[in-house]
């Protein structure tokens, strides 16, 4: 094991070579282009392909072509370049090809404020894209755990054949932290499943086997149609509803039926708290302090540390809510997250803690809101 | 979490123009103490768009323990290298912080127990070079307070240092060292 400094950014890139990413497409966009950067240099050494492309939509695209090729491929972005990937999220949500979408938040609206820090595109994450689609959403609170986070990342999209949105804060982007380098043999790497059957038996969105239908690499000798419409289990566009209703059911169902999996929470103290703070990101860092402060006063707080923000962990929360009679939820943006909470624990319980100007929340306003100041 | 809180948790930062090297002498610091005394360490910056002139800082905290809010709240030590760094950051000190200053970019100076140096021209004597005051500062920085040991400063340094400047380094390193000592003497004096 290697003890090192690194900066968030480098450890997504080593994250995802780590996973297996053989492939990256993109444009480069303050505060995530030294994922770009790092790629660039490293994935030619392990045989990957790094593409700058001509700008965010087509970086997408090219990442799903290369996943339908066999590949492991991401693309890492900020705000703007976020919301141009969205109409190919929904496509790779729809066409169940697997990939990782870096999203490192900076001020929005718009062009907003390039290297400032913000938790504005929690919803975005979630609803960017049009339609019912499944997503998954991961958020780390640290270096280390944006190198954890962006192998499990890889992991959930080749195992539930989905896009993965990596979200992550631009202080973790940018800031240098100790990160002790795992070994390689010690970390789970997921692989999708290909098939055996013969190339002509084979249904590319069938049922048969389970909700995730086996993916054999375009090329191997399997031929299937590819499309953003609605389909059948041979992948061709179909108008009856008895196929347009099961394959809508299966994409919900092939997360929902994995939430023990995918919801990543750590609670503290959250047993019995009068009161607990529910936090993602780096705010989660600066709850944690404001929690500590707060405990060596004798108040009863816990905190809740969300890692999978979509998916909502509806279950843990509203266990939180049986228990609490408060829940202060603190986030960079102007109440987007506490919306869920709200929804799972009641509107009365929550006190909410929003700033959305480009800097972090300070622990002592957490703490004067636990308080009761 | 532990009952004590924050009881190791020293919180360093390190200003000046942009082109003095601050932001890399806060990146060394953090190795020094990350990589080679196995501490528990977080560093940030900012900087303006400038590539020289303009403010920049950089952030470095360290702790026995893991560390959860990454930003400085209150400074234990601020190393001012130039007077706006030291104008901008000197009233967020802890009481008992220490403040290090280049005493000839800094003329104002809002403590009376401020170490004063004139760390360019101490670099440029030790070196021939004033880029190498920021190493003269983090000896100094390290000199007077042990934050990380001479051995971890040194060997970031060097891993730090472009090839062929490894010894040039050490010499400003050296003179921080000199430099800090020669204050320690005086203050045992008086």
């Amino acid at each position: 094991m290697t003890v090192t400094l690194m900066q968030g950014n480098e450890a997504v890139g080593w994250g995802a070579l780590a996973a297996g990413c053989r492939f990256y497409a993109g444009y480069p966009i303050t505060p995530s282009s030294e994922v770009a950067e790092m790629l660039s240099r490293e994935l030619p050494k392990y045989g990957g392909k790094f593409i700058q492309m001509e700008d965010e939509i087509s970086s997408l695209a090219a990442c799903i072509g290369a996943s339908v090729g066999g590949l492991k491929s991401m693309t890492a972005t900020s705000g703007p370049g976020f919301s141009l990937m969205q109409e190919h999220i929904g496509y790779a949500a729809m066409t169940e090809v697997p990939c990782v979408v870096v999203s490192v938040q900076r001020l929005g609206p718009s062009t907003g404020q390039p290297t400032s820090p913000s938790q504005g595109d929690i919803m975005q994450s979630r609803w960017g894209t049009h339609g019912d689609h499944p997503i998954i959403v991961l958020y780390p609170n640290s270096v280390p755990k944006a190198f954890d986070l962006t192998v499990t990342a890889f992991n959930f999209s080749e195992k539930y054949r989905t896009p993965v949105i990596l979200l992550m804060d631009e202080v973790i982007a940018h800031m240098r932290e100790r990160f002790e380098v795992p070994a390689p043999e010690s970390l789970a790497v997921v692989d999708r499943i290909s098939t055996n059957v013969p190339p002509e038996w084979y249904k590319p969105y069938g049922d048969t086997i389970g909700d995730i239908p086996p993916m054999p690499s375009f090329g191997s000798g399997y031929r299937y149609n590819i499309t953003g419409l609605l389909h059948d289990p041979m992948g061709y566009p179909t108008q009856r509803l008895d196929e347009i209703n099961p394959l809508v059911e299966r994409l919900q169902r092939k997360i929902n039926n994995h939430l023990d999996d995918i919801l990543l929470y750590d609670e503290e103290y959250t047993e019995d708290a009068n009161t607990v703070v529910i936090s993602y990101g780096i705010t989660a860092r600066s709850a944690r302090h404001a929690v500590k402060l707060a405990r060596n006063r004798r108040h009863n707080i816990g905190l809740m540390t969300l890692f999978t923000i979509w998916p909502f962990p509806e279950e843990a929360v509203m266990r939180i809510g049986r228990t609490a009679k408060r829940v202060i939820v603190p986030e960079m943006n102007l109440g987007q997250l506490a919306l869920e909470v709200e929804r799972v624990v009641g509107r009365h319980k929550v006190v909410r803690i929003n700033r959305a100007d480009g800097e972090m929340i300070a622990p002592q306003t957490i703490l004067q809101a636990i308080e009761g100041r | 979490m532990t009952g004590k809180q924050n009881s190791n948790r020293i919180e360093v930062r390190l200003a000046g123009e942009g082109g003095q090297g601050m932001i890399l002498a806060g990146v060394i610091l953090a190795e020094a103490a990350a990589i080679y005394d196995g501490k528990f360490v977080v560093q940030t910056q900012t900087y303006g768009p400038e590539a020289r002139g303009g403010s920049s800082k950089a952030e470095v905290i360290i702790s026995d323990e893991e560390i959860d809010h990454p930003e400085v709240i209150n400074a234990d030590i601020l190393v001012a290298m130039s007077q706006e760094a030291c104008d901008k950051y000197a009233s967020n000190l802890k009481k008992d912080g220490l403040l290090i200053v280049d005493s000839e970019k800094v003329r104002r100076i809002p403590l009376t127990n401020a170490v004063k140096a004139p760390i360019t021209h101490l670099a440029i004597e030790a070196t021939g070079k004033p880029i190498t005051a920021n190493v003269v500062s983090l000896g100094m920085l390290v000199g007077l307070t042990k934050l990380v040991s001479r051995d971890a400063i040194n060997k970031a340094i060097i891993a730090r240092a472009p090839r062929g400047t490894e010894e040039l380094n050490q010499k400003a390193l050296e003179r921080g060292f000199a430099e800090a000592e020669a204050n320690l003497a005086v203050n045992e004096k008086s």
